[in-house]
């Protein structure tokens, strides 16, 4: 005699195996590194416009730099699917805001708070955004630039980096940034972030915007490329002196 | 007890006899020691004269500082020098192999060596052991054919640069390199900018830290500035320095002596007898 169990219709297990396939496990399409400083009158920060899709590099014209309201800039880099979602949620915001007609605007501080209460929430629930965003903004004359990472780590600091630009060009602005920078000055420093993020970072593309935003508003540049250079003596022969290495 | 094989003896490399027991081991929950690494900075660079070599002075076993002061920059030939980042006793054992290679071919030549020698014998050696010898090396120097400067990788490439970084500092040192390095840099120039490298990683990068040393070769002369910056002294020194006060005093000398001394006389033919 046979006997065999009948699974009983637990729907709960139905429920969470699809809960499991829709929480994030790993990102898609991927924006590269952003970095953004503080300079005299507010908040500098670079982005190029490129959105991998593994290694192969896909969009080229994505904005991972968008105005926020009147008083702040969001910068992203990681899932660009995550990133249009936290905008649509931070859209709302602002429009529930408005509903009240107080005069009341959100200012960089609020909505960095709001971001990282988000993030650390989604991380709790094992379903991340997986982004690292770079909020600057400047209220009633006071500049302000922090980060949020995906597992909620959340911080205010005078230049920040995200992805690769954590190891290659915190260096540098650690050793050349200060305060009070003109806007020119301001510019040069991140074009040779940018640059060097260029040469080393395998999913960086020559096109890049660089978003400012002071008391007066935002703006963000058109795209441009970088100057690099490659005439070196020793590229041009190699291996000039060690015939038959490479 | 019958062997159907026979025993060959070990022809040499590797000899993989205990990764069985240590598989074994590990699944059983031991965890392996972890390596001497160097978690480090090492950077070269080609100056109009010659070549700069430059390293940081820490020596890691995991999370802690196991040398606060080692030497990375290794001897290979009067012209020839080589910084090791990877497994400290890797680099130290390879470039100490290579340097007495050169050396025995120097005699035999009568010429100087020349930096593609010890390039090609460290790269077969590394290749040969497919990565295992955990030694990833900066080589530079000038020789009769002019200033080289080549990375080797653990599992045997390498590359012909005019500026090279290894090791886990190696992303800060390379974004001072790339944002500053000109060619046809002065001496001075070129050692400004190797200090800033290696300084680069040693404040931006955990694994390395300490001082910086500086190796500049030029044709037929060398100079090892050892610790030619040190960044991170000691915070807090005693201003009135350590004196001890009382020295041990000798009161009494005797001497006595722990056994009697006993004559052996020894009588013909008897000696030795049953």
């Amino acid at each position: 005699m046979t006997t065999f169990t009948v699974p009983i219709d637990n729907g709960d297990s139905v429920r969470i195996a699809e809960e499991e396939s829709q929480r994030t496990l790993y990102p898609y399409v991927t924006g590269t590194s952003i970095v953004a400083i503080k300079y005299k009158d507010g908040v500098l920060m670079a982005s190029d416009m490129g959105g991998s899709y593994g290694s192969t590099l896909r969009y080229k014209n994505i904005e991972r730099v968008k105005a926020i309201g009147k008083h702040s800039l969001l910068g992203a880099s990681g899932e660009i699917s995550d990133f249009q979602e936290i905008l649509r949620y931070l859209d709302e915001l602002t429009l529930n805001d408005n509903m009240w007609d107080d005069g009341n605007s959100l200012g960089p501080k609020e909505i960095h708070n709001y971001l990282t209460r988000v993030m650390y929430n989604r991380r709790n629930k094992f379903n991340p955004l997986w982004n690292t965003l770079v909020l600057g903004g400047v209220k009633n004359g006071k500049s302000y630039l922090g980060m949020v990472s995906m597992i909620g780590v959340s911080f205010e600091d005078d230049h920040v980096a995200t992805g690769f630009g954590n190891h290659l060009a915190r260096p540098i602005l650690r050793d050349e940034w200060h305060a009070d920078l003109s806007f020119e000055d301001g510019v040069k420093l991140l074009e040779k972030c940018m640059r060097v993020l260029l040469y080393r970072d395998r999913s960086a593309i020559n096109k890049l915007q660089i978003a400012k935003i002071t008391e007066e508003g935002v703006t963000v540049s058109q795209p441009y490329s970088l100057k690099t250079f490659w005439e070196f003596s020793s590229f041009h022969n190699p291996t000039a002196g060690a015939e038959g290495s490479w | 007890m019958s062997q159907s094989y026979v025993d060959l003896p070990p022809k040499g490399g590797f000899s993989f006899d205990l990764c069985k027991r240590n598989d074994m081991l590990t699944q059983k929950g031991l965890k392996a020691p972890s390596f001497l690494k160097t978690g480090t900075t090492i950077v070269g660079l080609i100056f109009k004269d010659g070549v700069i070599l430059g390293a940081d002075t820490r020596a890691t076993e995991g999370p802690i500082v196991a040398d606060k002061n080692c030497e990375k920059i290794h001897y290979m030939a009067p012209n020839i020098y080589c910084c090791g980042a990877g497994t400290a006793a890797d680099t130290e054992a390879v470039t100490d192999m290579v340097s007495s290679q050169l050396r025995l071919h120097r005699y035999q030549t009568g010429r100087d060596s020349r930096v593609i020698t010890a390039l090609t014998l460290l790269k077969k050696h590394l290749f040969g052991y497919q990565g295992h010898v955990s030694a990833a090396l900066v080589l530079g120097g000038v020789d009769i054919t002019g200033p080289h400067l080549h990375t080797i990788y653990p599992h045997g490439s390498t590359d012909t640069l005019p500026f090279a970084t290894m090791g886990s500092g190696s992303l800060a040192a390379m974004s001072v390199f790339e944002a500053k390095y000109k060619e046809g840099l002065t001496r001075d120039e070129g050692i400004k900018l190797v200090a800033e490298a290696i300084c680069s990683g040693i404040f931006n990068d955990l694994g390395s830290g300490s001082n910086v040393d500086i190796c500049v070769i030029t044709k037929g002369h060398k100079e090892y500035l050892r610790n030619y910056m040190e960044p991170n002294p000691r915070t807090y020194v005693s201003s009135k320095g350590y004196s001890f006060t009382k020295k041990t005093e000798v009161l009494l000398t005797k001497i006595t002596p722990l056994s009697e001394r006993v004559e052996i006389v020894e009588v013909a033919g008897e000696a030795m007898e049953e």
